[in-house]
């Protein structure tokens, strides 16, 4: 089974500082990890490949130094990683990153499985994998829980929801979003850090993908970030205070009621 | 202090902690209070190659023939940091194989060395209920019945006990030689007649399994003996003499782990108005406290580095070692609980948890009183020369 996975180097900080004046991260003096969620992604490619055999191919796309994400991705135990840099990229939105990712995949050709984290923890947009099964043409299942079974036409899958799953039979090559419920990402071990430190990576610039340069970066980026900011609380709010809760209860009801007339 | 550790040495230290951080001290307290075997780090640790340490690269692990005592040591202190039990668990094992390392035939090396390396535990089966400090008095016994050894006998205080599946046992096959007629086997936990007994409910150190040995009739292949006959007991002192520098390393873990904790307390404290940290006697007791830790650290590491470096001759070093930091272990814990005041003496904070972990050492692996006569008598056999 050849499986791909996308993975995003990010700050390592649950609240990142932004540039009010460019409404871009501050990335200055932060460390930079694999995206959380990712994580997930990368122990189940390497769960598949354990028990049905093939390689993993892990894929990022990302300034140069977005390779030490790939090499901690192989200390887990991917095979093959891939680093997606060209100036020409910068400024992609979700649009163009999942066109650029999508153009990758199909240089790669031979795969069975895509496998993503959810969302990235500094854009939290949750676009780019299923933009990425859009662009190849191919099903995909988000918020992927539990990969039940598969073999080398189908899968079926339990899809998260807000109230429960669903059950999902698909058909391969396919792509999966997938959520931290699926399993628990095992460490790096000491041979895989050998292995990384040794790895070649490959390395792929706009010249060396099939792509349309107008969709590419900036120019082929059709969202843009206007401001990013915490919205303002609205709206106004009564303590209701007094000895005995029956009273309080009274209140709070036909207050709740006065807001229905 | 800089050590100038290797590139992966320092790879090996950064991991182990970050293992200790994620999978060890989230659940340390409760192990603790559960005495319960931390099987799920383990596995953790084996996964991570961590068992690979001390095993030789012909055999699946990573390190040359002869090497790794400063690796395992470095791995040790880390996880000692987190939980002393974690830490002992994982360098029992280091001492139930060394027997094979150092004795060991091809074949038994072939045998066994592999499923270490992949994470299967090992122990060390020496003492008995009569028989601790002075092992001439073993009452366990391994008779001779043609291709087999039959074994009878109760081994106790077992670390690894019930969970290692591989077990070097000391027996006597000749009880009138004393020391000199004790040999050393190779037993698999499921041969018929090895069973186990009493699981010790201990004062610290809880994460870690110890517990009886029992053999009725155990039939054992003659080609598990290690050696020959009557090498068991200079068997059971070179594999003391390697194990002791992680009996240190654990200790030293658990007195860092302690201060740590404690140098953070003293900082957000405030009494009469100001940060504890602020108070020159505070002061004085952090500057004692890590100033014997880093000692220890650097008469463990040297003595690691003497024994990886092909010197056989480690007896003196690793009882100093040993001894040194278990006394340094104890004083710093019970100095961080004094630090911590009220709370400190309470379960909410893991000092209390370090200061009993801590006793343990002082004990174990020859007592320290012991370390100091191996000391002294080579100190007098030296300045003979």
């Amino acid at each position: 089974m050849e499986i791909i996975v996308c993975i995003k180097q990010v700050p390592d900080t649950a609240d990142v500082k932004i540039n009010p004046e460019t409404n871009t991260l501050i990335r200055e003096g932060v460390k930079s990890i694999i995206n959380p969620f990712d994580m997930y992604a990368i122990e189940e490619g390497i769960r598949l490949k354990e028990a049905h055999g093939g390689k993993v191919t892990v894929i990022t796309m990302g300034p140069p130094q977005a390779e030490t994400a790939l090499r901690e991705a192989i200390a887990m135990g991917v095979d093959d990683a891939i680093l997606i840099s060209d100036r020409a990229f910068a400024g992609s939105d979700t649009y163009a990153t999942s066109y650029t990712l999508a153009c990758a995949i199909d240089k790669i050709a031979n795969y069975d499985v895509i496998l993503c984290g959810k969302q990235a923890s500094d854009g939290d947009t949750a676009q780019v994998g299923p933009g990425i099964a859009t662009h190849l043409d191919i099903p995909q299942v988000t918020y992927v829980k539990k990969i039940v079974s598969i073999n080398n036409e189908k899968a079926v899958v339990e899809r998260m929801t807000e109230e429960g799953y669903d059950v999902v039979e698909i058909q391969l090559p396919c792509l999966f979003t997938v959520v931290k419920e699926i399993n628990d990402p095992r460490m790096p071990s000491l041979r895989g850090k050998m292995k990384a430190k040794k790895a070649e990576i490959t390395k792929w610039t706009s010249n060396d993908l099939d792509a349309d340069p107008e969709k590419l970066g900036l120019k082929g980026s059709p969202t843009q970030v206007v401001k990013v900011f915490t919205p303002k609380r609205t709206g106004e709010h009564v303590m209701i205070t007094g000895e005995a809760p029956e009273q309080i209860a009274e209140e709070l009801v036909s207050k709740v009621l006065d807001l229905l007339k | 202090m800089d050590y100038l550790l290797t590139d992966f040495q320092k790879e090996i230290r950064d991991l182990a902690w970050e293992i200790t951080q994620e999978k060890v001290i989230p659940v340390a307290a409760e192990l603790d209070e559960k005495n319960e075997f931390p099987r799920e780090i383990m596995n953790v640790l084996a996964q991570s190659d961590f068992f690979r340490l001390f095993v030789p690269e012909e055999y699946g692990g990573l390190v040359e023939n002869g090497k790794g005592m400063l690796e395992l040591c470095l791995v040790t202190e880390q996880l000692a940091r987190g939980c002393g039990g974690v830490a002992v668990t994982y360098a029992a094992t280091a001492l139930g194989i060394f027997p094979v390392i150092l004795y060991g035939n091809e074949e038994q090396k072939k045998k066994y060395l592999p499923r270490i390396a992949d994470g299967t535990l090992a122990a060390f089966a020496v003492t008995e209920p009569a028989a601790g400090s002075d092992i001439s008095v073993i009452q366990t016994t391994a008779r001779k019945e043609g291709d087999y050894y039959v074994l009878n006998g109760t081994k106790h205080f077992i670390t690894n006990g019930g969970e290692a599946d591989i077990y070097v046992v000391i027996a006597m096959t000749n009880k009138a030689k004393g020391a000199r007629g004790a040999s050393a086997f190779i037993i698999e936990k499921g041969t018929p007649g090895f069973e186990f007994g009493k699981k010790e409910d201990k004062m610290g150190i809880r994460a870690s399994a110890t517990r009886e040995l029992i053999f009725n009739d155990c039939k054992v292949p003659k080609e598990n003996l290690l050696g020959r006959e009557g090498m068991g007991f200079i068997i059971t002192l070179k594999t003391f003499d390697m194990s002791r520098p992680g009996v240190a390393a654990q200790a030293l873990g658990i007195a860092q782990g302690a201060f740590d904790v404690a140098l953070d307390y003293v900082r957000k404290r405030e009494q009469f108005g100001r940060p504890i940290s602020s108070f020159q006697g505070i002061q004085w007791m952090l500057a004692d406290m890590a100033t014997k830790i880093e000692a220890a650290r650097a008469l463990i590491y040297s003595t690691a580095r003497m024994a990886d470096s092909g010197i056989t001759n480690i007896a003196k070093e690793s009882a100093m070692a040993k001894m040194f930091a278990s006394d340094v272990a104890m004083e710093v814990t019970t100095n961080a609980v004094q630090l911590l005041g009220g709370y400190g003496y309470m379960k909410e904070y893991p000092v209390e948890k370090f200061m009993r972990d801590a006793k343990i050492t002082q004990i174990y692996e020859g007592t320290n009183q012991v370390q100091r006569n191996v000391i002294a008598q080579h100190l007098i056999k030296e300045a003979l020369k």
